[in-house]
């Protein structure tokens, strides 16, 4: 697919009136310190790249986005959303009992690890599991719910809060203290990202 | 109670002085008042309601407290053009939800701060329809609110001054009414589209009364469209509780204690509350009052009255009804979205620019008592990507390929009514937060009726969107907002406050924020609440002047 919005760099504004101070500070943060391993094993990280690397796949990017790593993070600091369904074990319980069975799934069907199969194997089991038809070993958490709920939401969310995704989108990004001035149909300012026609 | 977390923040309402809103660093003179002196009021929450009602307090010349378990922020240096960044607005203390509906709370519907949910809302500025303050008597279901709009509209009124709301000339429902302190807004595309759907459909449509001013107030400035305002507004342009009514309060000589987490309301041999137990830089500390108000929105309000249990009031305060927690409500936000040929580039301006309450004002061709409200909407991409890949399910190129249509987009998101039903409540749950108090467990289940609404509202919604243009339309479930679970009533049977947020088995025991509400309504509450707020205040002052507190 040719590029959407050709030339478009959310970051090319770092030093024009989108952006203010504070933003700079989070996002220098975001960009330069990604997170070391602390939370899973070297195991779970591997296949956390695996299924990232099937689920948000980054393969025409030089310089892919970190996602494993904040993943991570997010469970060793004991963040999350504020908030669990009654009945369902704590966040990291999850994690890791899901990556476990999604692993015990691969095993079940081609005795291999999920990082062992190739694409269309991978597929197949995560479409399987989109439609929540899996074997024993999910305690907790169903397979629909932590393959979608769990486990892509926070890789799109992740995704989706890196500067390159936003150019990739077309997305303004940071606006403060300017913000838009031609709101209309159709309309764009010229510090917007520029469409392909 | 133990000992408490550690926080991430540090106390800056100490000292004599607080943060002044509007300048980097500045500060506001704060008048203190010692904890062993009795307060007239203390107050729990500085949200839409408590942060008005302290406003209103002081400068009726009350003494007053108003804790928040939240930060101080100064918007124009604390906050950045960020979603993940900005994720520090929300209450994501540990809680349970479950039922047949579990409802999705943190980011999707409190705040934990000084202004309250305020900081984080859309600034969609409604009024309830007249009848629905008499929905039983006048349209047949739910309950008939202890007041009604004759009583609430000089309130309307006076909160849509207050906060300067930016509206149209002529709002085409609800009663002849003065119009909008500052002039409406400029549509953005999405709301371009939704008046093109609504034309297309033969329904009325306006532009959305908002809570973000449209040209320059005192300190701050227009809104510049940036499209942030759920993750704060960084501009000040968004006229929040922590930028209107708190800078009031502290004016008038009210206290704000930040990051004050209230644990437990003490009640004396009289069986009258004697004031709050609060943890504040790393202890628990007790703050005498004449009068404590509760305000930390429907779930931690009743969480707070629940754990207040003592041997005189094993079931909790004001509890002798054992409603306290029920007939919680939340709003149905089944949106509908699609994909248009033209640029819409739906992240600027605020989200919800343009609204249509035809079926909150239409009762005829509906399978469905009460109604809803519907605006267009202005996700940013890390929303975004949640609702697409949760909803669809999509992933790999798939989703990339619906993601990058992002500057296409367009939606519509109803407000659904829906009923107050006794078994949707807020208890406690055994487990303890790191205050070492019990943490809310909330059960929720829609009603017939509450489906019936979202299933119109997603059919039309999505008619409406087909008819602006709009292709490949499909929808989302969603809530939003959170009311009742401590409803006012006549009966002391059958509610937990009288009409003046007043409980009627603690007479110096008060609750002013969302957990008031008997019904839902169509639209989003933060108007209500601020006007009921500014009325309990009204007649606090009276019922003082009459020796009747
Ligand atoms: C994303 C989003 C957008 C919204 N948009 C709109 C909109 O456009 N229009 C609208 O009308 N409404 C909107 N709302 C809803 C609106 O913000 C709330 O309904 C309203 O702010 C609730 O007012 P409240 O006073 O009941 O509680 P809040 O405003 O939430 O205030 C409660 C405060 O109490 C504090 N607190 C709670 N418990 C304790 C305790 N034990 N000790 C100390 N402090 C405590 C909390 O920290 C919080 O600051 C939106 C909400 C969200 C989440
Ligand atoms: S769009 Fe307006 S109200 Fe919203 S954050 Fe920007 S300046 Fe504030």
């Amino acid at each position: 697919m040719p590029e959407r919005y050709p030339g478009y760099d959310v970051l090319g504004k770092w030093n024009s009136p989108s952006f203010d101070a504070v933003t700079r500070e989070v996002l220098a943060r975001r960009l330069g310190a990604v997170p070391k391993r602390r939370f899973f094993t070297r195991g779970e990280w591997e296949l956390l790249e695996a299924l990232g690397a099937h689920l948000i796949p980054q393969s025409k990017r030089a310089d892919p986005i970190p996602i494993t790593p904040w993943i991570d993070a997010m469970l060793a600091d004991g963040g999350g959303e504020g908030f669990h369904r009654v009945g369902e074990p704590r966040d990291a319980e999850v994690w890791r009992t899901g990556l476990a069975a999604i692993d015990g799934e691969a095993r079940r069907r081609h005795q291999a690890r999920f990082i062992d199969l190739g694409p269309p194997m991978r597929e197949a089991l995560l479409r399987d599991l989109r439609a929540g038809a899996a074997g024993d070993g999910w305690s907790g958490v169903g397979p629909r719910r932590f393959l979608i709920d769990f486990l892509l939401k926070a890789m799109a969310a992740i995704y989706y809060s890196h500067p390159a995704a936003w150019s990739e989108i077309g997305f303004g990004g940071p606006a403060s203290p300017r913000g838009y001035v031609r709101l209309q149909l159709g309309r764009r300012d010229p510090w917007e990202a520029g469409e392909a026609k | 109670m133990s000992a408490g977390p550690a926080s991430a923040h540090t106390t800056r309402a100490v000292a004599g002085r607080a943060p002044d809103v509007f300048e980097r660093g500045g500060w506001t003179p704060m008048r203190q008042n010692a904890d062993r002196e009795a307060v007239d009021f203390a107050i729990v929450g500085t949200g839409a309601g408590g942060a008005t009602l302290a406003a209103k307090l002081a400068e009726a010349g009350f003494t007053v407290v108003a804790f928040d378990a939240g930060p101080y922020w100064r918007p124009l240096e604390d906050f950045a053009s960020d979603e993940t960044e900005q994720g520090k607005l929300f209450w994501t203390d540990e809680r349970l939800t479950g039922g047949d509906d579990p409802v999705e709370l943190g980011a999707n519907n409190s705040g934990r701060g000084v202004g309250g949910s305020t900081v984080h809302f859309s600034m969609v500025s409604l009024r309830f329809r007249p009848e629905w303050f008499k929905a039983r008597s006048r349209l047949g279901y739910g309950t008939d609110w202890p007041l009604g709009y004759d009583q609430i509209a000089p309130y309307y009124d006076e909160v849509e001054r207050a906060l300067c709301v930016s509206g149209p000339i002529r709002y085409p429902w609800g009663p002849r009414r003065r119009r909008y302190p500052y002039r409406e807004h400029p549509l953005n595309a999405p709301g371009e589209l939704l008046a093109r759907g609504a034309r297309a459909m033969g329904i009325k449509w306006s532009s959305t009364p908002l809570a973000t001013v449209s040209a320059p107030r005192g300190k701050s400035p227009p809104c510049v469209y940036r499209g942030f305002c759920i993750h704060g507004c960084s501009t000040n342009a968004k006229q929040s509780a922590l930028i209107v009514w708190i800078p009031r309060a502290l004016k008038a000589g009210a206290e704000v204690r930040d990051l004050a987490m209230v644990g437990r309301i003490e009640v004396d041999a009289a069986g009258l509350a004697a004031g709050v137990h609060y943890h504040r830089d790393g202890e628990w500390r007790f703050q005498r009052a004449r009068n404590v108000v509760v305000a930390g929105y429907a779930i931690e309000t009743p969480r707070l009255l629940l754990n207040s249990a003592c041997p005189a009031f094993p079931q909790g305060l004001a509890n002798r009804s054992g409603l306290v927690g029920t007939h919680l409500m939340v709003h149905g936000g089944n949106a509908a979205w699609g994909t248009f040929e033209e640029e819409v580039r739906w992240n600027k301006g605020p989200p919800n620019m343009a609204v249509s309450e035809h079926w909150n004002y239409e009762d005829r061709g509906k399978d469905f008592h009460g109604g809803y409200a519907f605006m267009c909407q202005g996700p940013l991409p890390r929303e975004w990507a949640r609702t697409v890949a949760g909803t669809r399910g999509l992933w790999g190129e798939g989703l990339h390929a619906e993601m990058e249509k992002y500057n296409h987009m367009a939606g519509l998101g109803p407000v659904c009514e829906s009923d107050a039903q006794a078994r949707n409540r807020v208890e406690l749950a055994d487990e303890v937060d790191s205050y070492g108090l019990r943490i809310p467990r909330v059960t929720y289940a829609f009603s017939d009726n509450d489906r019936r609404i979202q299933r119109h509202a997603v059919a039309y919604l999505s008619e409406t969107l087909r008819a602006a243009g709009g292709r490949d339309i499909w929808s989302s479930d969603d809530t939003s907002h959170l009311m009742g679970s401590c409803r006012m009533g006549d009966d002391p049977a059958t509610s937990v406050v009288d009409a003046d947020g007043r409980s009627w088995d603690i007479r110096n025991l008060w609750i002013c924020d969302g957990s008031l509400f008997c019904t839902s309504g169509g639209v989003n509450p933060s108007l209500t609440i601020q006007a009921l707020a500014c009325r309990v205040g009204d007649r606090i002052a009276a019922m003082a002047r009459r020796g009747e507190l």
